[in-house]
């Protein structure tokens, strides 16, 4: 029993750790894409403006 | 007009599908018992971070080649998203060999030339941020791209040609190795999945490249 919770305890930290970092992943590239996004259509009004 | 969650969605779903088939339909590994059902999620994550790396190591190519800048936006997108798996394949093994060798790490020829994969694509980065102007950075990561790119089949061939720690390969491992057709199953839909996610992934970060140099020439006076 305490082999089956250990066991579990590890299949349970491998998969949040591993899943995690590729989400906090796909929030590094989320953020750094709006930032993008932004600095272009700021870009672009400026450009309008002169 | 296609949707645009819809890739993201069908990745999900083939995240999920994966998912269930590894916690519910394969069968208990007879001498680990659940604690393999790590194996899935490592395995998957080395082959996908390898088919990135191999993709950066062909955009570094073609890069050198032609010296179009789509090329280098696609190798450092796939070297990004590589790394990401790589990161999970480094996490994984250790969680798994604890209860199983009784020690997060050894020095075996996998599991450090896994590491030297990771510090050489890290190190990739590294150039990346310390070479300003574009052209010279392009140039100088695609070379460096190429040469860390050999450690790739090192990796895949150093529980081949040495007696190691890591357990021998039960793909393509020869006489004597392979998997149960039902685990065999999983670990390709899981491989599936992860690809899906893989090529999400490098396409949001490709496209990220592309926005800054429409950035940089917005920007010029």
């Amino acid at each position: 029993m305490r082999d089956g919770m250990k066991n579990f305890e590890s299949i349970f930290a491998a998969y949040m750790l591993g899943w995690g970092v590729l989400f906090l992943y796909q929030l590094s590239v989320g953020k750094r894409l709006r930032d993008a996004e932004n600095e272009i259509q700021r870009l672009k009004e400026e450009k309008k403006k002169a | 007009m296609r949707s645009p969650f819809l890739l993201p969605v069908a990745g999900l779903a083939l995240v999920g599908a994966a998912a269930y088939a590894i916690f519910f339909v394969a069968p208990e590994e007879a001498t680990m018992g659940a604690i393999q059902r790590i194996f899935y999620f490592h395995i998957a994550s080395g082959w996908t971070a390898g088919v990135a790396f191999l993709l950066a190591f062909a955009a570094n190519i073609a890069y050198l080649a032609g010296r179009a800048p789509k090329w280098d936006w696609l190798g450092v997108a796939s070297v990004e998203v590589g790394l990401a798996f790589c990161t999970v394949v480094l996490i994984t093994g250790p969680i798994w060999a604890k209860p199983v060798w009784g020690i997060w790490w050894t020095w075996d020829a996998r599991l450090t030339s896994t590491l030297v994969l990771w510090l050489l694509y890290v190190s990739y980065l590294a150039l990346r941020s310390l070479v300003e102007d574009p052209r010279r950075r392009a140039v100088a990561c695609a070379v460096f791209g190429v040469f860390a790119f050999l450690d790739v089949p090192l990796v895949y061939f150093s529980i081949r040609i040495w007696r190691t720690q890591h357990p021998q390969p039960v793909i393509a491992g020869g006489e004597g190795s392979g998997l149960d057709p039902v685990m065999w199953q999983v670990t390709v839909l899981t491989m599936a999945a992860l690809m899906g996610v893989m090529a999400l992934l490098v396409w949001q970060r490709y496209r990220l490249e592309a926005l800054r140099q429409q950035t940089a020439e917005l920007a010029l006076p």
